[in-house]
């Protein structure tokens, strides 16, 4: 057991399945030499060698498209797209090669093929280093889609997604690699290791791929949330005083409906959160399924707090982030709906 | 081979290419088989057995045929949407294929890939790829593989002219000589992307120059030859095997048929078609040379022929009588 950073937890998982399965490569753009921009592959050229752990042209398309072919062909890549912007080129790749082989197969290929990408914004990055292209990714069958919110759940989860037979999209927000942020950018940060979910252990470990977890337990309001977002739930419940459940999905797609399901049907309310903008988001697809699944338990609107229909801005990042007073003023509103 | 090798270095018309009676009896018979089995797929087509997309490989069958007389067992195959000539050449049963394209539960995808989008395991066929050019970089994958377990196997990656002009290509290329992986580009040059000529689309009409910036080898290849097709591919898979790199291969070729069903062919005269068909025939050329080398006499083709016809009309009539898949394989075989 050790405390460490969600860098270091997603370092940690990759070391553990490059040491115990020989068909696992790690490569992308300055992943080998350099160790990610991230610092994510830090290490791991020098531990399992060059064949094994190296850099990559700057061609995400080519980058994706290689590493599908490696899998069809008995290696289990996993790749990092430097930045979750920069996957455009590799859509194609993903979308209608990656994601189809096994259908179009007769289920004779499979793709173990896992892509690294670091996500959201936080950072400043503007518009081109900012993106949370998850639902571009839910909207394809035959992937899944995977955003940890901490360091525990990370590593487990790289780990079961660089095992699993199928393509996997492995979104890593990137404002928390260094600490649990919850939104409020103005006070100081609060690092993994004061953190329960920094506790890391050591070796081999899984979490379950489409399976979520209550972060918090609540009777009043359900809140669907991943990655960042899990801990401005936090922060928004506790500076509201709002009794939420709140659920962190850790996996979109598939989706752990059951979860979802017995807790609206127990709070009859139910607010989803994401960063990414909100017109076609991941949360329309939230909303619809609570809706569809849950409707007559439902005492409120099922409510959406996102960010905003803008590119991400970069001098009024604060402004489009959905933080704990967007969120609080929701589950407020969805306390006062009848 | 220089990384610039000239158009003179190409394999013309040689009779300087020698085969045996066997080797050149079994590129005959085999070139046949894909002409007679992409006829019967146009007539199934006309008559409405099959739908959609359907890209006949008539006029080809020299590429496929030649290149797959230097595989060995082992060596992958991928290629784009016009693959049923492919499939074929590699081995895979024709009733399997023929019942893909009529979308039947005994087609090698349970119908579920169609004409563009099938693959075998058994045969080491990764596909039938229907996005232009999307194909390349998994054949760079492939051959990576096959380095990173150091065994001794070629991916061959085939695309068109028109895939060429692809960005992926290029980004594909360069890793597959960055990492000097066992790679063959084989560009089949049909010298139409669709409606497109060569000459309307590609700023350099060399297209084995493709790989120039990269430092890769190719040649341009009498892609209606199957011998020279086969000295060609037999000095590129050499190259990769041994651990160079990658080589492309640029065969001239022709296809006779629309780019797919639909294609008024606006694009070329009748009489450059029927130039080509005359005078440029693959099986013709391959009987030329068998009947040159008195390995065979007109009858015996003959022979030759009614088998063929009577391997391909068994998978037509399995094609029609294979049912169709069962509403639950919908979701079979995929992710939700």
């Amino acid at each position: 057991m050790a405390r460490m950073t969600m860098i270091e937890a997603i370092r940690d998982a990759m070391d553990v399945v490059m040491s115990v399965n020989e068909n696992v490569v790690v490569f992308g753009e300055d992943v080998g030499y350099f160790g990610g921009v991230f610092r994510c592959t830090q290490s791991l050229q020098e531990k399992h060698g060059k064949h094994r752990c190296f850099d990559a042209p700057i061609n995400e398309s080519g980058i994706v498209g290689t590493a599908i072919g490696m899998a069809v062909n008995g290696l289990r890549p996993c790749v990092e797209i430097q930045f979750a912007d920069y996957m455009y080129p590799a859509y194609d790749q993903i979308s209608q090669e990656a994601s189809r082989i096994r259908y179009r197969s007769n289920g004779e290929f499979t793709v173990p093929m896992t892509v690294r990408m670091p996500t959201g914004g936080g950072i400043f990055g503007g518009q081109t280093h900012s993106q949370s292209p998850e639902a571009l990714f839910t909207h394809i069958c035959g992937i899944k889609t995977v955003v940890p919110s901490n360091p525990y759940d990370a590593k487990g989860l790289l780990i079961a997604a660089i095992e699993d037979d199928d393509p996997v999209i492995f979104l890593e927000p990137k404002r928390l690699y260094n600490g649990p942020f919850d939104g409020h950018h103005d006070r100081p940060i609060i690092p993994w290791s004061k953190h329960p979910l920094g506790e890391t252990p050591d070796g081999h470990y899984t979490v379950p791929l489409g399976k979520a977890v209550i972060r918090r337990v609540g009777q009043d309001v359900t809140v669907l949330a991943y990655g960042t977002m899990v801990h401005v739930a936090e922060a928004a419940t506790e500076e509201t005083g709002v009794d939420a459940e709140i659920i962190d999905l850790r996996t979109l797609a598939p989706l752990d409906l059951d979860t979802i399901e017995e807790s609206v049907r127990k709070t009859g309310r139910c607010v989803v959160v994401h960063e990414a903008t909100r017109t076609s988001g991941y949360g329309a697809e939230l909303s619809a399924i609570v809706q569809e699944n849950c409707f007559y338990a439902l005492e409120a609107p099922v409510t959406r707090v996102t960010g905003w229909d803008t590119p991400y801005p970069h001098a009024q990042e604060w402004a489009y982030f959905p933080g704990p007073a967007r969120v609080g003023a929701a589950l407020k509103r969805v306390m006062e709906a009848s | 081979m220089p990384a610039d090798a000239s158009a003179e270095a190409s394999h013309s018309l040689n009779s300087n290419l020698k085969a045996s009676k066997e080797e050149l009896l079994k590129y005959y018979r085999d070139m046949l088989l894909i002409r007679r089995f992409e006829e019967k797929a146009g007539q199934l087509y006309g008559m409405g057995h099959i739908g959609g997309f359907c890209h006949l490989y008539i006029g080809q069958e020299a590429v496929v045929v030649g290149v797959e007389a230097v595989k060995r067992k082992g060596d992958q195959v991928i290629t784009g949407y016009r693959d049923h000539g492919h499939m074929l050449a590699c081995g895979m049963d024709p009733k399997g294929v023929m019942a893909e394209l009529t979308g039947r539960e005994g087609g090698y995808s349970k119908g579920k890939g169609g004409s563009m989008h099938m693959f075998s395991k058994e045969e080491e066929f990764y596909g039938g790829h229907g996005i232009v050019g999307a194909q390349v970089p998994l054949g760079v994958g492939l051959a990576f593989a096959n380095r990173y377990r150091e065994e001794k196997k070629v991916s061959f990656t085939y695309f068109g002219d028109g895939a060429s002009n692809q960005g992926q290509i290029f980004e594909a290329m360069n890793m597959a000589q960055l990492w000097k992986l066992p790679a063959v580009f084989v560009i089949e040059n049909n010298q139409y992307a669709m409606g497109t000529s060569v000459t309307r689309s590609h700023s350099e009409t060399h297209l084995y120059r493709r790989g120039a910036s990269f430092g890769i080898p190719g040649v341009e290849v009498d892609g209606m030859d199957v011998l020279a097709v086969r000295e060609a591919a037999r000095d590129a898979v050499e190259h990769a095997r041994s651990g160079e790199g990658p080589f492309i291969l640029e065969m001239k070729t022709y296809r006779y048929r629309g780019h797919s069903m639909s294609d008024p062919a606006k694009y070329r005269s009748r009489e450059e078609v029927d130039e080509v068909r005359a005078h440029n025939d693959p099986i013709k050329r391959c009987e030329q040379r068998i009947i040159d080398a008195d390995f065979a006499d007109a009858t015996a083709l003959k022979t030759i022929d009614k088998e063929i016809k009577e391997i391909v009309l068994k998978s037509a009539d399995f094609a029609m009588k294979s049912p169709e898949p069962a509403l639950a394989e919908l979701y079979t075989d995929v992710v939700i």
